[in-house]
């Protein structure tokens, strides 16, 4: 009887789909915005991440056939960060690069681009990445300033510019920020968090007790040198970074003397459940599975299927693991009991917590996703064992490679066979990818 | 615990329940319908739900139960603070029950109910154990007055949480409380200016003015509904509030910013206060004009409170509340309330097809009006036009329409944005073949308006409806070019279009039922309040209207200058004066109005020379929008001057007044009766159904004056032989035009025949 021989578990590999593996992945250490990486720019960070990327792989600096970053926040001088980063990385200037934006899923975007690159026969090999850089951000003249000023560089005479400089008032010269608030919506995404974590009933005990799992198997896995993605970067004029700093393990009685950040007095978000302003980039090499072997690679896992989902920016901006989830799973044939690692990106302690039960209710799953039932939550024993967004951080627009490199790590590490990411998004979008371990 | 039996409708005896649940979570359901309690640890959460209404209201049954449960709550030692919430979604409390009030027969009795509730809340405000309201919706009137009466409020964001005292809309005041602790509670100058206007505050303001202490999120979906979810967690705040007082962790005092410090250290100042009482009753005589007696007393009962103390505070507000009630003008404003809750609703049922495309043809003034009420309601709307320069000015009237909304921030950039979404401009016809209805608002000429109605049926599905936006053309000619006649119908707006409330629509013998329940459909959809009445010439709010004008243009051929003419006018109560009425409608409309109905109902429809109007049309006088007409207009809207030109062309068809006829009050009854006359005749020869929406068409579409509570309520309160009398009179110096019309002959001979009981 020839099933009984079968493996539990078989492979993904569809025919007709090509093969797409993730060859390795690094990334850079993630610190707190405003400490060492301060007075950097944010290619410098991607390119550290490039340059990891080089070293770890070994590959030939000309045998990439693509370069594409994610990024959230845009420094205005390096808008196609990518190909800034790529140049600076040393890469051969003959590989095109581009940068692609979708909030907290941009290098999840760049992952996916460059497998639809692959799957489509354009290319075989392709470094996708991200950056985000919260040290510094643009922070603009007002319209008005901006208008004066543009004029200014038409005007012609004297008199014109005089005019002109005469016209500005103390109200032409108030910055504007950039906030971290939807455009369509004006609210704040820690404001929507808490409003998430209210609706699905999460209180503030659950939150800080999950941030504290967080930061504790963090701090473990930092501890046990799990997080080999990092590579250690020596920033100029300072020390060696070689590891995250925001890693802090604290108790629950110190977390709960903190008052709410966003939802004033009664909330239950904290800056303690959150995530933080994080600078950092991340890379991972990209190819399909003839040309990895061909270069002699032995690769980590395959990118399978993938999914991006919308909802409303409003009441569910931040549900997208909720939908993405029994979607790509469906995609794959897979139930959520197949999954052996779980990764999901942690907004906040309050949306991680929603998220869960969002897929472990058949109302929302029949309610708001038209389904006939709930996908289920995942075990927690399986889920983000390495710490998360919370306690490891998170910069924007790179956390999505490395919960992809940290997928494939887990399976290795764990004896897994499959793993799945999903991440939130600004603007009430989501994503999820299944990636499989390669056969050891 | 005990299980909870919430809605359980098993009766338990009160001895046993004491000994069974004191003190453990459980649910109170003692045969009470409106008002429940459940006790959550040392909190009792009061649930109040009006089970025979989407809202609640403070009825004697509400307020029996509420009594008894209070009772119940203070003796019971386990419990050491209370919420009150209501458990529909949408309504806190909507104000005192009016019937309850119409229902009483004297000034006294009226009294009586005011000081009943006036001593309901005062026990809640001297109620040791603190009670939090928490409010959802409406909280308004009574409601309002509730709520203030308790030691902390706590409100949802809710679009739909509105706290007010709409009172002096009904011709009434606050009576339960509300001038007495509203202007300590937020001050005079915003006290009155909730109890003298009535608006409806939203939850930000409620919390800028102290009259919320915080507010709660709504909520979107979790594993509950969003409305049911939002009440939960508007409770466990309000539970959190109510234990935090008993601990001591919440202060009951506002927190008050350096401004407002010195604000209320200058306002506690008696010459301060006298200063704001007078200026503010300036300022209502002028508005009011002396008509509506509610603010001046609400003003009285201020400061009642605030001079000689409370005792004659409350003793003030409850006697002038009743004697308020028994007012002539509370009652037609309240007659108007319930006729507006009337044409609200759609007499003809669910049309078989909801409008989900509509098309408008012609962007001007009217068209892109009904553009802008109907994209903000999501329909696809398409606004076409023959040029382009008239279509780029009405699809700016739609942006600028909501970007004004924008600018008030009742409304975001990005959802002005979203609602522009819904509005494609063209000037061909593609994308008809989806209408399910057309509203043509095109020039008012027959054969353009048989031209289009061509055009339109060539193009469109076999089952959309031909609404004709006419003020005077009658229905019947329109639909004489339509191959389907069951499917035309009048849907006549009033300009501007997104702030009239009237919507008059015109049936015709032919007009199909679901054709009239489409337009009325999408007329309650689009906001307005709507009355269905016959076909014939000027229907009937312009049949009305159109009298009126000749005799004032009478008025002015008689030496009556437009300013003297409008202030005779609005001091009868119309909020706009007549010749300012006839610029702003257009001197040229007002003249083809006119000529249109003199041809169609002959020498009755006479009085002023149409020549007069004519001419000035001639001279380029068509009123605000070409910058001249009985006045000048310039950039400035106000002051306005008489234009100078109009002397000469007055002096030309100069007509000597007839003393005996020509005081102001004179005057003033000769424009109200013509009116008057013409509204009974309609409801005689069967063009309105009946006098409810004669009231409502003739207030919310021509300005009636509202403290008159329309034409028909006007003759009932001031008789019809009374004012048949003044018409004999008027009659016998003018002829036909003051003929009284048999119905209203019928009532003046029969004084116990009244339009409205």
């Amino acid at each position: 009887r020839a099933e009984w021989a079968w493996p539990v578990k078989k492979t993904l590999s569809k025919t007709g789909v090509k093969n797409i593996v993730l060859v390795d992945g690094v990334r850079t250490p993630f610190l707190q915005s405003g400490t060492t990486y301060a007075d950097l720019m944010p290619h410098d960070l991607a390119r550290t991440a490039l340059q990891g990327l080089l070293n770890r792989t070994g590959i030939p600096k000309d045998a990439v056939d693509y370069i594409i970053y994610g990024t959230v926040i845009q420094e205005v001088k390096t808008s196609n960060v990518a190909r800034e980063a790529a140049l600076g990385a040393g890469f051969s200037d003959r590989i095109p690069a581009h940068t692609v934006t979708m909030a907290c899923i941009s290098s999840n975007q760049a992952m996916t681009t460059a497998v639809g690159m692959i799957a489509a026969g354009q290319c075989d090999a392709v470094v996708a990445g991200g950056v985000e850089f919260m040290s510094d951000v643009p922070i603009r003249h007002s319209r008005k300033m901006r208008k004066t000023m543009l004029s200014l560089n038409k005007a012609k005479t004297l008199g014109a510019r005089l005019a002109l400089l005469g016209s500005i008032r103390p109200a032409h010269l108030a910055p504007e920020l950039p906030a971290v608030a939807e455009f369509s919506t004006e609210e704040t995404m820690g404001h929507s968090a808490d409003r998430l974590a209210a609706a699905f009933g999460v209180s503030r005990r659950e939150q800080d007790e999950y941030a504290l799992r967080s930061h504790s198997l963090a701090k473990r896995a930092q501890d046990e040198g799990l997080l080999s993605d990092v590579v250690g970067f020596k920033v100029p004029g300072k020390d060696i970074v070689s590891k995250d700093n925001g890693i802090r393990p604290s108790s629950m009685e110190q977390m709960a003397k903190l008052k709410p950040a966003f939802v004033k007095p009664h909330g239950t978000v904290t800056a303690a459940n959150s995530s933080y302003l994080t600078d950092g980039a991340s890379a991972v090499l990209i190819m399909s599975e003839e040309k990895a072997l061909a270069l002699g690679y032995k690769p980590k896992a395959y990118l399978r299927d993938f999914v991006y989902v919308s909802q409303d920016p409003k009441d569910q901006l931040l549900l997208g693991p909720s939908y993405a989830t029994p979607k790509v799973l469906e995609r794959s044939g897979l139930k959520l009991a197949d999954i052996d690692v779980f990764e999901f990106h942690e907004a906040f302690a309050g949306q991680i917590l929603s998220n869960l039960k969002a897929m472990d209710s058949d109302w929302f799953a029949k309610t708001y996703m038209g389904r006939t039932s709930k996908v289920g939550s995942p075990p927690l024993d399986k889920f983000n064992l390495w710490g998360g967004s919370l306690s490891l951080g998170h910069p924007f627009g790179a956390t999505g490679c490395r919960l992809v490199t940290t997928v494939a790590h887990r399976l290795k590490k764990e004896g897994g066979q499959y793993g799945l990411v999903a991440a939130c998004a600004a603007g009430g979008q989501g994503h999820a990818m299944v990636i499989e371990a390669y056969p050891q | 615990g005990v299980a909870t039996s919430c809605g359980c409708s098993v009766q338990i005896t009160r001895s046993r329940r004491n000994t069974l649940f004191s003190g453990i979570h459980t649910c109170c359901t003692f045969a009470w319908t409106h008002v429940n309690y459940e006790i959550k640890g040392d909190v009792a959460v009061i649930r109040i739900s009006d089970p025979n209404s989407k809202v609640n209201t403070l009825s004697l049954q509400m307020q029996k139960e509420m009594t008894e449960v209070m009772d119940e709550v203070m003796g019971n030692s386990a419990i050491k603070s209370v919420v009150l919430i209501s458990s529909k979604p949408g309504c806190f409390i909507a104000g005192a029950d009016i019937n309850m009030i119409q229902a009483c027969k004297s000034t006294e009795e009226v009294t009586r109910l005011s000081q009943e509730g006036q001593k309901i809340f005062e026990k809640i405000e001297k109620s040791p154990k603190p009670i939090v309201a928490a409010i959802n919706g409406s909280c308004l009137g009574g409601g309002l007055e509730f709520a203030i009466a308790c030691q902390y409020r706590v409100a949802t964001k809710s679009k739909k949480t509105a706290l007010g005292t709409p009172e002096v809309m009904l011709g009434l005041l606050p009576g339960a409380g509300g001038t007495q602790r509203l202007p300590k509670m937020i001050g005079l100058p915003n006290a009155f200016d909730m109890m003298l206007t009535g608006r409806n505050i939203r939850a930000d303001k409620a919390k800028k003015m102290g009259l919320v202490h915080q507010l709660v999120d709504t909520l979107g979906p979790g594993l509950k509904s969003p409305e049911e979810r939002t009440i939960e967690y508007l409770e466990e705040v309000a539970i959190d509030c109510a234990r935090g007082i008993v601990n001591k962790k919440l202060a009951l005092t506002k927190e008050m910013n350096m401004m407002q410090k010195i604000q209320d250290h200058v306002m506690s100042y008696s010459f301060v206060q006298n200063r704001i009482y007078s200026t503010v009753e300036k300022k209502v005589l002028k508005q009011t004009k002396g008509l509506y007696p509610a603010p001046m007393k609400i003003i009285e009962c201020v400061k009642a409170g605030m001079e000689q103390g409370p005792d004659a505070g409350y003793l003030a507000e409850s006697q002038n509340f009743g004697k308020l009630a028994m007012t002539p003008e509370s009652k037609a404003l309240v007659g108007l309330y319930h006729g507006q809750v009337a044409c609200k609703k759609n007499r003809f049922g669910v049309p078989e097809k909801e409008v989900k495309t509509l098309a408008i043809l012609g962007a001007g003034l009217i068209g892109a009006g009904i553009a802008q009420v109907t994209v903000e309601k999501s329909i696809n709307t398409i606004l076409k036009d023959i040029t382009e320069e008239a279509l780029n000015q009405g699809q700016h009237q739609v942006y600028k329409g909501l970007n004004d909304k924008t600018k008030k921030k009742s409304i975001t950039s990005f959802e002005r944005d979203s609602i522009l979404s819904n509005l494609t401009g063209q000037l061909d016809y593609s994308g008809f073949e989806k209408a399910d209805m057309v509203i043509e608002a095109v020039f008012e000429d027959l054969a353009i308006k048989h031209k289009v109605l061509k055009e339109v049926e060539a193009v469109i599905p076999p089952n959309c409806v031909f609404a004709s936006n006419t003020a005077a053309l009658a229905i019947k000619d329109i639909a004489a070019a339509s191959k389907r006649p069951e499917k035309v119908v009048g849907m006549h707006y009033f300009s501007p279009v997104d702030k009239m409330q009237l919507l008059e629509i015109i049936t015709t013998d032919k007009t199909s039922k679901d054709t009239t329940a489409s337009a009325v459909a999408l007329g309650l959809k689009q906001g307005k309040v709507v009355i269905v009445v016959g076909d014939g010439p000027g229907f009937y709010t312009t049949r009305c209207l159109a009298p009126m004008l000749a005799e004032a243009v009478r008025v002015l051929q008689e030496g009556v200058d437009p300013k003297k003419l409008d202030s005779l006018t609005t001091g009868f109560g119309f909020p706009v004066g007549a010749a300012t009425l006839a610029d702003e409608l257009g001197i040229d409309v007002a003249a083809h109005m006119a000529e249109n109905l003199g041809k169609a109902f002959g020498s009755r429809f006479g009085g002023g020379n149409l020549e007069l109007l004519k001419t000035m049309v001639a001279k380029g006088f068509k009123g605000r929008k070409s910058g001249k007409g009985f006045y000048i207009y310039q950039s400035e809207p106000k002051p306005k001057d008489i234009n100078p030109e109009l002397k000469e062309i007055v002096e030309s068809y100069k007509m000597m007044p007839n003393p005996a006829v020509s005081s102001d009050s004179d005057v003033q009854y000769r424009l109200i009766s013509r009116f008057v006359n013409e509204a009974v005749l309609c409801l005689q020869e069967g063009i309105l159904t009946n006098p409810v929406e004669g009231d409502i068409g003739a207030v919310f579409g021509l300005g009636f004056p509202p403290f008159l509570g329309g034409p028909f309520r006007f003759v009932d309160n001031f008789g019809a032989d009374k004012l048949v009398e003044k018409m004999k009179t008027f009659e016998e110096v003018f002829g036909n035009q003051f003929t009284p019309c048999q119905l209203l002959l019928d009532h003046a001979k029969d004084p116990s025949r009244k339009f409205h009981n």
